[in-house]
């Protein structure tokens, strides 16, 4: 089983596909519920307190907007434990929104920073391209080690 | 109370509970006895309204902001005013911020503020655009008011200075000003001194109006009958003593320790901007350069009309670093006159950089606050915005004679 990073984030069509194959998806719904039940906390809706963006520090600068660092706080953690990753480009808002493009600009590129490996689909428009899809992500998550220690 | 008797206040941001600031946002509402509401809209239009708005922008948060601007504009989302909000240092959000609060303003008349945000933001910072968004929202009738009756008496517990007036059947019969030192005492103090001139005693003021920093705390202890914050009451006395009550104006209000920008239209404020986190663009930066000069701050004004700001080169608008340049020009041998009108133009021109984007300047433009009273300000101003520019009398009292003739309203209640 490897911990796959995913992207958009918090795609649960991905998410699925990622478990259906036997591997942990690294998904931001995880990280959110966590914070969300994480008991102490009064910082509704998810719980991210002035704390957050500077823990944020660690993937951007003081002067990237305080948003993009508090999202990096959640999404850069992912990105660290990652064995694998899968990006998909260009997706539909119902396969998984992420809301800041500036974020998702820095998630790709410290994805595609890391020694690992990759995969970089296009969102399918046609039905063709919709199992073409399907089946590339089928054929990466099966050449991923199950057991522990990839790479 | 119940909730259908709150405030709402839309919230349209582009993520502000990622950035820590959404409990520092409710908290703020809240205390106003406001409510901040989500206006509501399809998911799937999430990937046409760029296009439909005309600004096609990569962030679908941003996105989001336009869907929920439409949902208030259409009326969809019934809410009384619009908060909008967006991370600062980031431009794409700042086009976006500008664009749909004008949108917002312009296609359904409903007050809408604007903010961006740091982490750091908190509720205290947020009170009084939120206090000046439910006022305008729910207080319309009170800020129609244009004459003041009876006897009543304004104070604006400022941070720099404290002032009072009292007013008789819609004339300033009496003034005080001290330095804000003890906020009650000040208060105190600068009451008397506008009742000894008026000639009355307090037990016969009819009601007390309060503003300023300090207008709970001096409230409370007045027994006012109205606490207001700066915004709707400033720009009120601006426009009373402009005698510009009616139609468009602009109020730029130049205070000790900050300085707002106001839209007006029929003495009710519309856009408008507050500065506050750099004390280069207030009165205090004045202050320091009259010290440095050796001149008493009222002295400042005259010396400022006869220099030559060109020749003074300016190489940061901070209070600290500003005034290294003048002090190095002083020393290259520029006359004090210079400095001065290189100080007004300083001051004058971060807040057209800074806040004066943010809103539009229409005529007649009323210079008010303490700094206006210092000739270089506004004479600056003139030559930066090439349009003229009204201090009307009094113009250092605006928050006094305001609150003096917004509680007058409380009076005809009697």
């Amino acid at each position: 089983m490897a911990k796959i990073f995913i992207y958009p984030t918090n795609s649960l069509i991905l998410s699925d596909l990622v478990e259906r194959f036997g591997h942990k998806p690294l998904a931001m719904m995880e990280k959110i519920r966590e914070k969300i039940t994480t008991v102490g906390i009064d910082s509704p809706p998810i719980n991210i307190t002035p704390e957050d963006p500077k823990l944020g520090l660690k993937y951007a600068a003081v002067e990237v907007p305080a948003g993009v660092r508090g999202r990096m706080s959640i999404v850069g953690p992912l990105i660290d434990e990652a064995e694998a990753a899968i990006i998909v480009l260009d997706s539909a808002s119902a396969f998984g929104c992420m809301g800041c493009a500036r974020t998702n600009e820095l998630t790709k590129f410290l994805a595609r920073q890391k020694d690992i490996p990759r995969l970089e689909v296009k969102y399918p428009r046609t039905e063709e391209e919709g199992k073409d899809f399907v089946y590339q992500i089928a054929e990466f998550l099966n050449s991923l080690p199950n057991e522990e220690d990839e790479e | 109370m119940s909730n259908s008797d709150k405030v709402k206040i839309a919230l349209v941001s582009c993520g502000s509970e990622y950035a820590g600031v959404q409990k520092e946002l409710e908290s703020a509402a809240s205390s106003l006895n406001a409510e901040l509401v989500y206006p509501e809209m399809d998911v799937s239009s999430l990937d046409t309204i760029g296009q439909e708005f005309g600004l096609e922008v990569a962030s679908p948060d941003l996105r989001l902001m336009m869907a929920r601007a439409k949902a208030v504009v259409e009326g969809v989302a019934k809410v009384d005013g619009v908060f909008v909000a967006t991370c600062f240092r980031c431009a794409e959000a700042a086009i976006v911020r500008n664009e749909v609060r004008r949108y917002i303003f312009e296609d359904s008349g409903l007050p809408v503020i604007s903010y961006s945000f740091t982490e750091r933001t908190t509720a205290a910072t947020l009170l009084t655009r939120m206090e000046a968004l439910t006022t305008i929202a729910k207080s319309k009738h009170l800020l129609a008011r244009e004459n003041q009756e009876g006897l009543t008496a304004g104070i604006d517990s400022g941070s720099t200075t404290t002032k009072a007036v009292v007013m008789r059947d819609d004339e300033i019969i009496g003034e005080g000003w001290v330095p804000t030192i003890k906020v009650l005492e000040s208060a105190e103090k600068a009451l008397r001194q506008a009742l000894d001139q008026a000639g009355v005693k307090r037990e016969d003021l009819q009601a007390i109006g309060t503003t300023g920093y300090g207008r709970f705390l001096i409230g409370d202890h007045f027994n006012a009958d109205l606490m207001q914050e700066e915004i709707t009451v400033n720009s009120k006395g601006a426009v009373y003593l402009a005698k510009a009550q009616q139609g468009d104006a602009t109020v730029i209000d130049i205070g000790g320790m900050d300085n707002k920008a106001i839209s007006v239209q029929d003495g009710i404020p519309g856009m408008f901007t507050m500065g506050g986190v750099c004390a280069g663009a207030s009165g205090r930066f004045l202050e320091m350069t009259s010290k440095r000069l050796g001149v008493d701050i009222t002295e400042l004004g005259d010396l400022a009309i006869k220099g030559m700001q060109k020749n003074v080169e300016m190489n940061s608008y901070c209070i600290v670093f500003g005034i290294q340049s003048l002090v190095n020009s002083l020393a290259k041998g520029a006359t004090p006159e210079d400095v001065a009108a290189a100080a007004c133009h300083s001051v004058v021109e971060q807040i057209f950089e800074q806040q004066l984007q943010e809103i539009e300047v229409k005529e007649p433009l009323i210079l008010v606050g303490g700094s206006s009273l210092i000739a270089g300000v506004p004479k600056a101003l003139k030559e930066l915005l090439k349009i003229d520019v009204v201090v009307p009398p009094h113009a250092q009292d605006i928050g006094a004679v305001g609150a003096a003739l917004l509680v007058s309203g409380f009076v005809d209640k009697e």
